[in-house]
């Protein structure tokens, strides 16, 4: 990886979408200096020092290069088409490339959280033709076609989403890491019915872990935005 | 994670040819055990068979009132919330909704579901050397290990695994059939002759053969599995593997005779496990609690607990009760 494409000259960073989610806006002091230092430590000789979770967490380019060297030559790349919050986008993908991966480090759609990258603790949810889905256990290119729907992609310009804002009014987190795939799947849980009493929207919430505990904040988010949310 | 190429099957003929063509070829349906294994490097595949374009979604009923027809690839939550499912075999309804979370429910497949791998820590993390289902002659780490959760029913010296999946419990006391293509045809493997006992092989866990792809479950009609209840025992109140499991359906006569019964257990076996001792013991009896104990006093009386798993055969026990309970309750 070329340190020159990928460092600190501010002018090389992503946007970030200002309609982006929770985490954009609030919740991290400067998100931006936070991205920056793990690309930069993932893209230097410093990354050997950092341990293989932080590692995971920074970037999937650096763990391809790696395994191109030591494995032998991959299979080839695939072209994919992938509707992401209304806008088409052509990748050409390793076929190992989840489609958490695709959008955190090819699109740079951070919103959506890579926690345990196994399918347990739902900070990956998002929108799959309306469907909620964790999506680090899905490859991207089985999601050719598909309209996929991410925390970046709720909010009407800077009108936000119910829930989102339901969930700024009731404090529905504390550090914020797993925000996004909460709001993702709150919203689906709505659309599904699955919100008539606490019972029902804590078992039909189940898939999403807050560490910080902020489940009772969260309930009352979505019994807040459950009218208010189509 | 192993490279490996990809191909998207157009029908199910395609699939079948693909995977009879190429070893280490894997079909790949919702993922979230067959990606999750591949991370892990438990599962290495070569080559993935995506197959879930195929038009094998549908749940409907089979002509003639035989029953209903699950499509291999229908949602597990899908199939949940199907009117079909839910009024005629409530238990299965159930069993779905009592596993994984909303999200992987609507990715997982429940022909994928039927093929879910064991959670045995053993084998799930190749950091443990001994596990004679991911490498054949290694041993056992789970005997000797931390064996909480494993099997007290039908394991050998070989493997105590347990089968995690809450589906296939219901399927068993459903006598459920599954349909698979493979390159000489159709055939039908009824549930119970589908999933394997680990004697000395572990690592054969069904009886699919490696180029046959399942199409379809059928349901055969049942018409006292409108009464039906599955009780799932776990460590968290939701969106947690069975410690223990009961699927079960009651038919009661005249003065609360059981005149046909149907229990299958969970957590408890290397496959969902058909709970025939204890159905024996309840025909013709009333319906109540000594009943009941007497049942599950027979059907247990051959468990043999590890170090750390014993209480599950007292927990078994009391579940079976609970469940026959919880069903006899709803009929009166």
């Amino acid at each position: 990886m070329n340190e020159d494409s990928d460092g600190l000259d501010p002018s090389n960073m992503p946007d970030i979408d200002p309609a982006g989610g929770l985490d954009d806006l609030l919740i991290f002091g400067n998100p931006e200096t936070r991205r920056r230092f793990l690309k930069q430590m993932a893209g230097t000789g410093a990354a050997i020092t950092l341990g293989p979770a932080l590692m995971r967490m920074g970037s999937a380019q650096a763990a391809g290069a790696a395994s191109t060297t030591l494995g032998g030559a991959p299979a080839g790349t695939v072209p994919v088409h992938l509707k992401i919050n209304g806008t088409d986008h052509a990748l050409d993908l390793d076929p190992r490339v989840t489609l958490l991966d695709a959008l955190r480090e090819r699109l740079q759609l951070t919103g959506s959280k890579k926690g345990c990258d196994h399918g347990q603790c739902g900070a990956c949810t998002v929108l799959v033709n309306g469907r909620r889905i964790n999506s680090c256990l899905s490859f991207a290119i089985a999601h050719d076609g598909d309209e996929i729907t991410t925390i970046e992609g709720l909010a009407n310009g800077d009108e936000l989403h119910p829930v989102q804002a339901a969930f700024l009014e009731h404090d529905g987190f504390q550090c914020g890491y797993c925000t996004p795939g909460q709001i993702c799947s709150a919203v689906a849980c709505i659309k599904e019915g699955h919100t008539k009493t606490d019972d029902e929207i804590r078992e039909w919430m189940s898939g999403n872990l807050c560490r910080c505990g902020a489940y009772p904040n969260i309930v009352d988010a979505i019994k807040d935005a459950r009218g208010k949310s189509s | 994670m192993n490279p490996f190429t990809y191909i998207k099957a157009r029908d199910a003929s395609q699939a079948v040819s693909g995977i009879a063509a190429k070893p280490q070829t894997k079909f790949l349906g919702g993922g979230t055990n067959l990606i999750d294994l591949m991370k892990m490097g438990v599962e290495t595949p070569a080559q993935l068979i995506d197959i879930t374009r195929l038009p094998l979604t549908q749940v409907e009923e089979l002509p003639g009132g035989k029953g209903v027809r699950i499509g291999a690839l229908a949602r597990n939550s899908d199939v949940a919330e199907h009117s079909l499912i839910q009024q005629r075999y409530p238990v299965l309804s159930q069993a779905f909704l009592a596993g994984a979370s909303p999200q992987l429910r609507n990715m997982a497949t429940v022909g994928g579901n039927l093929l879910q791998r064991t959670r045995c820590y053993y084998f799930y993390d190749p950091a443990f050397p001994k596990c004679n289902k991911r490498n054949p002659g290694s041993g056992c780490g789970a005997l000797e290990g931390y064996n909480r959760i494993h099997a007290i029913l039908g394991q050998s010296d070989q493997c105590i695994a347990t089968n995690p999946s809450d589906m296939n419990v219901a399927l068993a006391a459903l006598d459920a059939v599954v349909r698979v293509q493979g390159p000489k045809g159709e055939r039908e493997i009824p549930i119970a002759d589908f999933h394997r006992l680990p004697g000395s092989t572990p690592n054969i866990e069904t009886n699919l053969q490696p180029d046959e792809l399942i199409t379809a479950i059928d349901l055969p009609a049942i018409p006292f599995a409108a009464r039906s209840h599955y009780l799932k025992v776990r460590d968290r109140a939701s969106y947690a593997f069975a410690i223990v499991s009961v699927a079960a359906a009651l038919e009661l006569g005249a003065d609360r005779k059981i005149t046909a019964a149907r229990i299958a257990l969970g957590g408890v076996a290397h496959k969902p496990w058909r709970a025939q001792k204890a159905e024996k013991e309840l025909i013709g009896k009333t319906a109540d609690e000594k009943t009941f104990r007497a049942a599950a006093e027979a059907e247990l009386a051959a468990a043999k607990g590890y170090k750390h798993n014993s209480f599950k055969i007292e927990l078994a026990k009391r579940s079976i009760v609970r469940a026959l309970s919880t069903l006899t309750a709803m009929a009166s």
